[in-house]
């Protein structure tokens, strides 16, 4: 597929060490209401604003599953091409804090919502398939809040019980780049699905990442070790990086590593050791008998399948056949929802390989520059495919195109309006084009003698001359065409 | 007019549809025999205020359509009453007000009765002698020195002392039906899912069953139409239709099949219960029942399988009772740990900590497998033996204890005596199926003794019609003299 190779090791004295990754992510799942009770899921209410008495944990109140949050956990499976399983257990995990009201997590252990499912990264050197493990339904704890007062704990229980999809992966990922497609990758599944908005920054995903190290070419795994709840990607590829190295280096120096869950500090850029598996919490799970085993009648994961919006894997194949982009630019183009309904909506209004061309270059720079969404973009579709087909057809020059752009932003004008108004369109009349450059040789008499006798590059010097002189608005193919002629 | 709580709830009910008697002045009469019985201490909280407005309001406005029009109860102090303390027997509950009604209450309440009091009980319905309860020991009516059975004590000494004139309780491994058949009145444990739970503080969650307790079996019919039903806050609530136990209820038991089970003649039990049980087996025989000799053969094994599905369940359950949100609070402790074990410390008594012990215990790894994976899977057998037997029968007969009243004090120090007074009540929480104790005699020391009628999955009506039968061929009275006031 590509040149590259695989090249992620790191490099210890006595050799290259291969890291091993897995990751737990920690999804929110998209739902009106919480995943046993009927508060809302809503972000940024005030605190304990968003608590029901069964999210307290007051006595006597029972759980009641969510439908919604059910059949979200099965579109996700479904999208993750996993298998879905008809009989699912909710278990209770057992620990004490005080943003648990309950004293215990319910969650899924033994038996998961989804099974076993796969995700496919576009990689520069092939195709990646990572494995999943399982997709689990589970409750999110509250929030303890240390830094309101010098001496107590706040506690805010609005996450309280919100549903959370756990995506556990195979230690399948190698490198922080495979993470940071992996991530990506989920998040845009999700995102097309509606089932989580991804939204890292609101605590929408998080991740625990599990890191092991292993000489190239063993074939055991190492000694893994946890790092709890990372946020960010660019945070989970420094905990990594921070955590191979450590590892690699424990090993050389003769020591072990200990399999511990550890913490990164996002400050100081390493990672700690939280506890060991010695003082590793026992949980205690059982399946929690306040709820039955969710059952799942196969007609309703049929009919959720069939209901499926087209997924980017899909997408990207159709944008490669039908709109024959390649696989760079398709894969660009379906990473998000709305991006990809964007392209979509000018390619059939234009010429679909300009329009990539032109959204992945101008438009995206525009958004990223004012920290915008597509879906926020000041420039429509359809005026943006206007422009585009104003390129394709000669109408004006790519680089007067630019100038259209930056008046659309500012106006908000149909690039038909811009063109007509400030007289920008393509000087492609040969006559008038000769008269031009007729003017700008005989001006440049010792310049046209130098290029004839070989100092070739000056052709340029005549192209910017005659760009100049137009306004811009001179159609460079054509400017080329009499250059060349002209200067024989 | 003190007379009128010596009668039945139903003759009670009567009284007040022909206007006999008003409300209000039936409500007085049980709070005079509340106020003269404090030595019982069957109540943690009286409601008197609050009962006598009610009583008011129904009398300005009756309803006599209603299955308990105008009805004072005292319930189990184990259900949640919206804005009356809730305290399960327990210290760390002592400051509790919900703001919110049990379901089961809120049935009896939508179905025309009203709050008396709340009634004592073993400390989170754990015990079977109300000796746990935070809020001291309950007496049993038929003497001084008794315990009234548990964990529904405080509800089977006030039903029996005339001091309400039905109640409730819940009835995790027998919490109704040793208590009823201790004080010689009748209690009903429903099939799990026919009274919903929530609202009920809970002790093992897929043992608990709220059931009646009252003096006849008419009153529990009455009783438990009143209170059942399903519930789409509960999970395990059956989604079924409601049934009019009261008005089914017939006497003729002609045909039906009584299992007799081999394995509830157990070791060292008083040879009285032995001619209890033969004198049940006689009079549903001269009744035209059929008696039919079965084997329950893992029956042995459902007090062991119990006291580690219960106390797993309730360690999980009761983690929730940590001083953060709600409940007793302990001042001392520097930091988060030592709040919760200072207040867990001082909140909870002795035979809940030792619960919530073996429970973590039969929870950890290493001993999940050995204890409660195992326990479950007995749990099956031990259904699965009630299963296979009410292929061929209708009902079976028992024994409800292995012994009369035993006395305060007599067994606090052994729990395992404690537990075993349980052997014949727990197989049926085990398996999820409704068991009627009913009042059949006395021992020689005149204390009462009952038998117990279990019932395939959601069979009240016919162990109701057997034990309605039964009570009218008895010839069971209780003599209990108000010795208290």
């Amino acid at each position: 597929m590509s040149s590259e190779k695989f090249d992620y090791f790191i490099k210890g004295e006595k050799g290259k060490y291969e890291v091993v990754i897995g990751l737990e992510v920690h999804a929110q799942v998209l739902s009106k209401s919480k995943l046993f009770s009927g508060s809302s899921t809503k972000f940024g209410a005030d605190p304990n604003n968003q608590v029901s008495l069964i999210d307290s944990a007051f006595p006597g109140m029972l759980p009641v599953i969510n439908e919604e949050c059910v059949k979200q956990a099965v579109r996700t499976g479904l999208g993750l091409n996993a298998k879905i399983n008809n009989h699912s257990v909710f278990d209770r995990k057992n620990y004490f804090y005080a943003d648990l009201p309950q004293g215990y997590q319910i969650s899924q252990y033994k038996n998961p919502i989804v099974g076993e499912g796969k995700v496919l990264l576009d990689m520069p050197y092939g195709v990646r398939e990572i494995g999943i493990e399982r997709l689990h339904l589970e409750q999110d704890a509250g929030k303890s809040i240390h830094d309101m007062d010098p001496t107590s704990t706040y506690v805010d229980l609005n996450r309280s019980g919100i549903a959370l999809m756990e995506i556990v992966s195979k230690p399948d990922l190698r490198s922080p780049d495979e993470v940071n497609a992996y991530i990506k990758k989920l998040r845009s599944i999700m995102r097309y699905l509606d089932t989580c908005d991804g939204n890292m920054q609101e605590g929408s995903l998080r991740a625990d990442v599990n890191v092991s190290v292993r000489k190239e070419g063993d074939k055991k795994f190492g000694t893994r070790c946890e790092i709890k709840n990372v946020n960010s990607i660019k945070f989970m590829q420094m905990a990594i990086e921070y955590e191979a190295s450590r590892q690699v280096e424990l090993i050389e120096n003769g020591k072990k590593v200990d399999q511990e869950t550890r913490l990164f500090d996002t400050k100081k850029n390493e990672t700690r050791s939280m506890r060991s598996k010695e003082d590793a919490h026992d949980y205690r799970y059982f399946p929690d008998p306040d709820l039955l085993p969710l059952k799942l009648e196969q007609k309703l994961i049929d009919d959720l399948k069939k209901s499926l919006p087209e997924l980017p894997d899909k997408k990207k194949e159709r944008f490669i056949k039908e709109y024959g982009l390649n696989t760079y630019e398709a894969n660009v183009l379906v990473s998000e929802k709305e991006i990809s309904e964007y392209y979509e909506e000018v390619a059939k209004l234009s010429d679909k390989k300009l329009a990539a061309t032109w959204m992945m270059g101008d438009l995206f720079a525009m958004l990223n520059d004012k920290g915008l969404d597509i879906s926020k973009s000041p420039i429509s579709a359809k005026h943006f495919a206007e422009l585009v087909e104003s390129i394709k057809t000669g109408e004006i020059s790519g680089r007067i195109a630019k100038d259209i752009f930056e008046i659309m932003l500012e106006t908000g004008d149909n690039p038909k309006k811009i063109i007509d108004l400030n007289g920008m369109k393509q000087l492609s009349d040969p006559k008038e084009l000769e008269k031009i450059i007729n003017e700008i040789l005989n001006k440049n008499k010792d310049k046209v003698d130098q290029y004839k006798s070989g100092k070739v590059k000056l052709f340029g010097f005549f192209v910017g001359q005659t760009m100049k002189l137009s306004d811009g608005k001179a159609n460079p193919k054509l400017v080329n065409e009499i250059l060349t002629k002209k200067l024989k | 007019m003190t007379e009128i709580t010596r009668q039945s709830l139903n003759e009670i009910i009567e009284k007040v549809k022909t206007k006999k008697i008003s409300s209000t002045d039936l409500t007085k009469a049980y709070i005079k025999n509340i106020e003269s019985a404090k030595k019982l201490n069957a109540f943690v909280t009286t409601t008197f205020d609050q009962a006598l407005d009610k009583a008011q309001q129904f009398d300005n406005k009756p309803n006599f359509d209603q299955l308990l029009p105008g009805i004072p109860l005292a319930v189990k102090d184990l259900f949640c009453t919206e804005n009356t303390k809730t305290t399960a027997g327990s210290n760390i509950l002592n400051n509790f007000i919900p703001s919110y009604e049990s379901t089961v209450t809120k049935n009896l309440w939508n179905n025309g009765s009203f709050l008396l009091g709340k009634l004592n009980c073993d400390e989170f319905a754990m015990g079977s002698s109300n000796e746990t309860s935070h809020y001291g020991n309950v007496i049993n009516p038929v003497g001084d020195h008794l315990v009234p059975g548990g964990s529904s004590g405080g509800s089977s000494s006030a039903l029996a002392a005339d001091l309400t004139p039905a109640t409730i309780g819940t009835d995790t491994g027998g919490s109704i039906r040793q208590p009823a058949s201790f004080t010689g009145t009748v209690g009903l444990k429903p099939t799990y899912g026919l009274c919903s739970r929530w609202g009920i503080v809970a002790f093992a969650s897929s043992l608990d069953q709220a059931g009646p307790m009252t003096k006849t079996i008419q009153d529990c019919a009455i009783m438990l139409e009143s209170m059942s039903g399903f519930d789409e806050k509960d999970s395990t609530s059956i989604n079924k239709k409601n049934e009019q136990y009261s008005k089914n209820l017939k006497d003729n038991i002609k045909g039906l099949k009584i299992g007799i089970p081999k394995e509830y003649r157990v070791d060292n039990m008083p040879k009285e219960v032995d001619e209890l049980w033969e004198k049940g087996k006689k009079i549903l025989k001269d009744l035209g029942a059929q008696l039919i000799d079965i084997s329950l053969p893992h029956t042995k094994y459902a007090l062991p399988t119990y006291y580690i599905v219960a106390p797993a369940e309730a360690s999980s359950n009761l983690a929730r009772y940590d001083g953060v949100r709600y409940g007793y609070r302990s001042k001392q402790g520097k930091d988060l740990i030592e709040m919760y074990e200072k207040t867990r410390s001082e909140g909870f008594g002795d035979e809940v900590k030792r619960r919530i012990l073996i429970g973590t215990y039969v929870l950890s790894s290493g001993y999940y497998d050995a204890y409660y994976l195992k326990a479950q899977k007995v749990r099956q057998l031990i259904k699965k033996d009630f299963d296979d037997s009410f292929k061929k029968i209708d009902a079976i007969l028992t024994p409800s204890t292995p012994s009369s009243a035993f006395k305060i004090g007599e067994k606090t120090n052994d729990p395992v005596s404690m537990y075993l007074n349980d052997i014949f009540t727990v197989p049926v929480n085990l398996a999820g199926l409704p068991a009627l104790s009913m009042p059949a005699g006395v021992d020689k020391q005149g204390h009462p003794l009952g038998l117990q009628l279990i019932g395939k999955a959601l069979d009240e009506q016919k162990i109701l019609n057997i034990g309605y039968a039964f009570e009218k061929n008895c010839g069971f009275k209780n003599e209990i003299k108000k010795w208290w006031s």
